[in-house]
């Protein structure tokens, strides 16, 4: 149905309320979006409760603009800062327990290809590090060892922002947060390593300091999965609140981290790669 | 596989002819799933569980079941439960003992997210020290979270519990999830008579738009919009919205009594509704019970039982009638906690009347002579204790 249940029945567009009715008229529902548009239409996530200058916050508006078919796409997050902005978004949204998306994932997923076997609907988790490498690493290494066709972002702070500032596993080694008094013991996860490893057919390591980049990394990962099997994309999303990073500074430290250990890397299996190459291809044409 | 037609609910497990086999727990559980148009099944091992899960894989690999997987633990498949029921699917998993305390956060939040499907609950000792024999202390855990609970005397009750588990779980005015539990290896390993409705019929697929909350498809309008979301904030809204759920999900949970009483008779059986000793019991428990109550009346004492078959809800305005002039209430279970003995105390308004026990546990059999030191304690009778030589 897709796009049939987004539209205003006749007769009642003037009984809808206006940011509805703004969202089907001059929103992204049917449309192919350029990220660089952002700001010229009515975005799927407005406002949210998140600290002011989050680039968590930023990321997640990109993501959105991103969507390759928002009208048949379904969210899931977690316990931990991105939900408050994800559970405000015009599209459906599943919240369960801390850790469990990828698992929750992999059961919807599958529902819906039983009842849908002919319909693209994409499924995909945006948690933080602490839900995806943490608590819920069993669960996300094992939707990805068991090739279940969805898209695990995680937008990484590098600590437990939502509970206030404590250690994760994403942590860099060495640096002093909250119940790491002394100071972190062990290195950063290697999770791009790891994804690949354990079958992920696309894998991308990002800061966001490129819109245009993230928007066509995102929609990559989302098209990879609907035909072959997990995405994961690693995206840096500093916590200007635990790392004290002035808002000013916040795309600065971004490009830093960029040239040092989050350098842009993407990669994917032959056969992703010559499927995207086709539809980018057709899209250029369509374009031209 | 026979080609399997759809009938009504209420012909396949009240009105179709049934035929008498003698197979076990666990095969009990997979013929109820072979009738129930199971769509998905999410399996992770554990003893006395496994077998049931193995079964129902068989079923999936000969086309009963559209999808089966083995998930990575507990957590996760009931993870992936509460997934597969949001996407619309009909979905049955089952875990013993130390698993489902693992599954539990999982399991306590599928009322609140209005998941309805079926779960079976194969009981084994919770550790340490480690056993993996029958003791049913697990159920306690989830008598407080909104579940219907449903405790199996035999395979029979498997059978029928867990079929009828399916549309009591799917009603709109109920929607949430049905435990089936029944003691591991004393019903799972054992074989007993089943009547079992013919295989060829199986019950009407689910229908997710027939909800109160409707399914995560993007089928459905109005797209879901979520503005606001008001319950992850602390404010009085948040605090009130909470509130209000927890008071639906109980309220659905008492509007499942009359499903239960239609899909199986009722809420308890009753045995000798004149008595003036009475057995209170759930589960295997209840089987010693009948036992207890059928040497009794050889020995001419009135004693009667009341076998709990429902937990949650619990028949509480039931017990309250059967027990109004009953003079002991024997309370004979499989774990050291006696939640049942509680559970019937705080719903007579004499609960003095009473008796803790007798009680087995780490997976030890209750014999009917320990019922039976009960019964002649409530009537006076002083027995000598034999000694075997
Ligand atoms: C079972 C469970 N354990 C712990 C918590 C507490 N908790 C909530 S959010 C969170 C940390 C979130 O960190 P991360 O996943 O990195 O997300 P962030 O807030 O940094 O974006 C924790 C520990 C919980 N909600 N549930
Ligand atoms: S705590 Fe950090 S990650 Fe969370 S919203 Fe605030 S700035 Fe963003
Ligand atoms: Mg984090």
């Amino acid at each position: 149905m897709g796009l049939e249940y987004v539209k205003i029945s006749p007769g009642f567009e003037k009984y809808m309320p206006r940011d509805y009715v703004d969202l089907v008229e001059f929103g992204q529902f049917g449309k192919e979006i350029d990220v660089m548009q952002m700001g010229q239409f009515k975005e799927l996530v407005e406002e949210h409760p998140m600290c002011a200058g989050c680039y968590m916050a930023y990321f997640i508006r990109v993501f959105y603009t991103a969507l390759p078919k928002p009208e048949d796409t379904i969210v899931l997050g977690t316990a931990g800062c991105a939900r408050l902005a994800l559970s405000q978004a015009a599209v459906p949204f599943i919240y369960g327990n801390y850790g469990d998306t990828n698992a929750v994932a992999s059961g919807l997923k599958r529902a819906l290809s039983i009842r849908f076997p002919d319909k693209e609907k994409d499924v995909v988790v945006i948690a933080g590090d602490g839900g995806l490498m943490d608590i819920g690493f069993g669960m996300t290494m094992h939707s990805w060892f068991r090739r279940e066709k969805f898209t695990t972002i995680m937008v990484d702070n590098e600590v437990y922002g939502n509970t206030g500032g404590q250690e994760s596993g994403m942590s860099p080694k060495g640096i002093q947060l909250k119940m790491a008094p002394t100071g972190k013991k062990f290195d950063k996860i290697n999770a791009v390593e790891l994804a690949q490893t354990a079958g992920c057919v696309y894998v991308a390591r990002i800061s966001p300091t490129n819109p245009k980049r993230i928007a066509k990394v995102i929609r990559r990962a989302i098209l990879a999965a609907r035909k072959f099997g997990p995405t994961f994309i690693h995206a840096y999303t500093s916590c200007n609140i635990e790392y004290s990073i002035p808002t000013r500074e916040v795309l600065a430290d971004a490009r830093q981290r960029e040239k040092k250990d989050f350098k842009f890397y993407e990669w994917m299996t032959d056969e992703v790669k010559e499927y995207l190459n086709e539809i980018e291809k057709k899209a250029k044409e369509v374009k031209s | 596989m026979p080609e399997q037609k759809v009938v009504e609910p209420e012909h396949l497990l009240l009105e179709a002819p049934r035929e008498r086999k003698f197979i076990t727990g666990s095969q009990a559980f997979a013929e109820a799933v072979k009738r129930a148009n199971v769509d998905i099944a999410i399996a992770y091992p554990i003893t006395p569980q496994s077998e049931t899960m193995h079964l129902v894989g068989d079923l999936y690999a000969q086309g009963y079941l559209k999808d089966y997987y083995r998930a990575e633990e507990e957590y996760g498949a009931m993870s992936a439960i509460a997934g597969a029921v949001r996407g619309g699917v009909r979905a049955f998993t089952a875990t013993s003992g130390p698993g489902l305390l693992r599954g539990l956060e999982a399991i306590v939040s599928w009322p609140g997210h209005r998941i309805p499907a079926v779960l079976g609950v194969m009981t084994r000792v919770v550790n340490a020290p480690l056993s993996i024999q029958p003791d049913n202390v697990e159920l306690a855990y989830l008598l407080h979270s909104g579940l219907i609970v449903l405790h199996a005397e035999n395979q029979q009750d498997v059978f029928d519990f867990t079929l009828a588990g399916f549309p009591i779980s799917e009603k709109v005015d109920v929607y949430l999830p049905v435990v089936v539990a029944t003691e591991g290896f004393f019903v799972t390993h054992a074989k007993g008579y089943v009547e079992l409705p013919p295989e060829d019929m199986k019950l009407p697929p689910r229908d997710p738009y027939k909800a109160p909350v409707p399914p995560t498809d993007c089928e459905i309008p109005p797209a879901r919009i979520q503005r606001d979301a008001p319950v992850q904030k602390s404010n009085f809204m948040s605090y009130l919205i909470h509130a209000v759920w927890q008071q639906e999900i109980w309220a659905a949970n008492e509007r499942s009594r009359k499903w239960i009483k239609h899909f199986l008779g009722g809420l308890v059986e009753v045995v000798n509704p004149d008595a003036e000793v009475f057995i209170v019991a759930s589960g295997c428990a209840a089987a010693q019970g009948r036992e207890a109550q059928r040497y009794a009346e050889l020995e001419g004492l009135n004693v009667g039982l009341v076998k709990v078959k429902s937990l949650r809800p619990f028949p509480t305005q039931e017990l309250r009638d059967t027990l109004k002039n009953a003079k002991a209430v024997i309370v004979p279970e499989h774990n050291i906690v006696g939640w049942l003995a509680k559970e019937v105390k705080a719903a007579i308004p004499n609960s003095g009347i009473v008796v803790d026990g007798p009680r087995v546990y780490g997976g030890m059999t209750l014999p009917v002579e320990l019922i039976m030191e009960e019964i002649y304690k409530a009537f006076g009778i002083k027995k000598e204790k034999k000694t075997l030589v």
